[in-house]
């Protein structure tokens, strides 16, 4: 099932024009706050009327503002997980649950319901009131009550902006069953690249109201032209492979034919999984340096040198063995460009000071 | 109460309850609407709206009770047309009502308005995406949670109502049995010599009335207010 959006709206000094596809699993809206995607999410959802629309899923027009047709939010029948989740503080954790449920056209039966509470364990709380649930508590009840109301595609603006680090990797993983399990797509506001490398099929990045790019997860993030963040948040998306756990707590793990060292990942050998480095953390040696604490030092070759602000540069490398390649992003100064001369085909080592493994903060196993 | 109020005492009472509570049961619904477009709605002459709502709390009351008769009188247009229905409110315990009504009616907008803003309308478009209608939003959600706020505006509409007194008189006169309320009631016995004594039996009944309904409005706001904070 494909959602196809087509959107235009004038704000005062902001154009919104936005038109994608989202196929089925997890595609992210990834742009900087005020770039226009919650205004999109609102759209899609119903909750706000663009001046021009056309949103389709699978086939079911919800909005044509050419022949006049905007179905309302409660007709469209998508499950929408707020950033501040909106539980209804009058009622139970279970009459939360079963609000979206019981005005279903095919009401989720009781093991749909047992299976989603399980899901998210939720068990322990269904006599509790929202007042009385922690952060990732409520987050967890907001994800199951969208799911349990039938929907034909999820919504979710921003879901962990407001949870704290330790709340937010409790949570990830709960998006990552949804991705994996559901077969109805789901689209995820994010400004997070971390977030948005963990857990996208697709990603569609939106700058200043426009979609600027369109691609996979390592397309967007480690193109600088269309990250919308920009340099600061730049970085390379590696599929990966756990290849071995050591004694010492670190694991060994293979990308793009290239040998990674992470803290130890929770996961069994031979899994995939996905790495992110970030272009900051990137450092760039003509030799390969010596006594150095970093445990990742890859021979790389540049492959494009593109200034970045006043005196900055994003450097695009090669890695890895020939066949296997994969790109790497360096973020260096001006300075160091010319001071170590630095051009397409340039052969030179990458320190990578810092690898994230699926999990949202970075690692450091330097 | 009768045997220590006596048959007429206790006619005023029955009447000032009667009086009251209908009063409070016909004005909630108008307050409610009200006060929903005072708080939701963007319409031209909002503010002229809201002046008029008000303006029972600013008059006298004698001057509300005089345009009430001048519109509503049996010579005049309006209450000659009810009055052949056989609605008119002149001189009877109905007219009695709309004046408590008309002078409660603003506290009981206020109330409900207060408690209506202090509700997000971000959880009704959670429960529209949810699929719940217009109706629906408003009877699950939105409804109780502005609960506690109808409450204490039909508890201060209907304490208003109990202690009118200038508008009734000059609107529907002072009639034992049809129009005299309690508040009249006390009026008409410090009037003539010898009346203290039940004016005094009058008086302890409104004070008891009055700290019986602040009770229980107080005993069911708190219960209220437990179940929306869920606590």
């Amino acid at each position: 099932m494909t959602v196809s959006v087509d959107l235009r709206h004038r704000f005062e000094g902001f154009t919104l024009a936005a038109r994608f596809e989202a196929p089925a699993g997890l595609t992210a809206l990834f742009g900087r706050s005020g770039s226009g995607k919650s205004t999109v999410v609102n759209a899609v959802a119903g909750l706000l009327r663009p001046d021009h629309a056309r949103i389709e899923i699978g086939g079911r027009v919800l909005a044509d503002t050419e022949r006049g047709l905007w179905l309302p939010p409660e007709k469209r029948r998508i499950g929408y997980i707020f950033q501040d989740a909106r539980l209804f503080p009058h009622m139970s954790v279970r009459q939360n649950l079963d609000y979206g449920r019981k005005l279903a056209p095919v009401p989720p039966g009781r093991a749909e319901f047992d299976r989603v509470v399980g899901m998210l364990g939720l068990e322990g709380l269904l006599a509790r009131r929202p007042a009385r649930l922690s952060g990732g508590e409520t987050s967890r009840v907001a994800i199951g009550r969208a799911l349990l109301a039938g929907p034909e595609m999820i919504l979710a603006d921003e879901p962990l902006a407001a949870l704290d680090e330790a709340r937010k990797a409790e949570i990830l993983p709960y998006f990552e069953r949804l991705r994996d399990e559901l077969s109805i797509p789901i689209l995820y506001v994010s400004h997070a690249a971390g977030e948005v490398a963990r857990l996208a099929t697709s990603v569609v990045a939106i700058e200043a109201g426009r979609v600027s790019g369109q691609g996979s997860a390592a397309q967007i993030l480690g193109d600088p032209g269309l990250t919308p963040l920009g340099a600061r948040e730049a970085g390379a998306m590696l599929e990966a492979r756990v290849v071995a756990h050591h004694a010492d707590g670190l694991s060994e793990v293979q990308a793009g034919g290239q040998v990674l060292w992470v803290p130890r990942v929770d996961r069994p050998e031979g899994a995939a999984l996905r790495v992110h480095v970030r272009a900051q953390d990137v450092m760039l040696a003509l030799v390969r340096p010596e006594g150095i604490s970093a445990l990742n030092v890859i021979p790389a070759v540049v492959r494009d040198v593109r200034p970045v602000g006043a005196d900055g540069a994003l450097v695009q490398l090669g890695a890895g063995m020939a066949g296997a390649q994969s790109t790497l992003l360096a973020r260096v100064t001006a300075r160091s460009v010319s001071a170590l001369g630095l051009r397409s085909g340039l052969e030179l080592f990458a320190v990578l000071k810092a690898v994230s493994v699926a999990r949202d903060q970075a690692a450091r196993p330097d | 109460m009768e045997g220590w109020l006596g048959p007429e005492l206790w006619q005023a009472v029955r009447l000032s309850i009667r009086v009251s509570a209908w009063a409070t049961v016909v004005a909630m619904p108008l307050a409610l609407l009200t006060a929903w477009a005072l708080a939701r709605w963007a319409f031209p002459g909002k503010q002229i709206v809201n002046g008029i709502v008000h303006l029972p709390l600013i008059l006298p009351p004698v001057v509300t009770g005089y345009l009430l008769l001048v519109v509503l009188s049996p010579r005049a247009p309006v209450g000659g047309f009810l009055a052949d229905l056989g609605m008119g409110f002149a001189f009877r315990w109905t007219g009695a009502a709309l004046a408590a009504g008309i002078m409660g009616f603003p506290l009981m907008v206020r109330a409900i308005r207060l408690s209506l803003e202090a509700v997000d309308p971000r959880l009704e478009a959670a429960a529209a995406t949810l699929g719940a209608s217009r109706m629906r939003r408003f009877a699950t959600i939105t409804l109780p949670l502005i609960l506690p706020g109808m409450l204490a505006g039909a508890v201060l509409g209907f304490a208003k109502a109990m202690g009118e007194f200038g508008a009734t008189i000059t609107f529907v006169s002072n009639i034992p049995g049809e129009t005299q309320t309690m508040p009249l009631a006390i009026y008409a016995f410090l009037q003539v010599p010898g009346g203290e004594d039940a004016a005094l039996r009058l008086v302890i009944v409104s004070v008891v009335i009055a700290m019986g309904a602040l009770l229980v409005s107080e005993w069911i706001a708190r219960a209220l207010a437990r179940r929306v904070a869920g606590a």
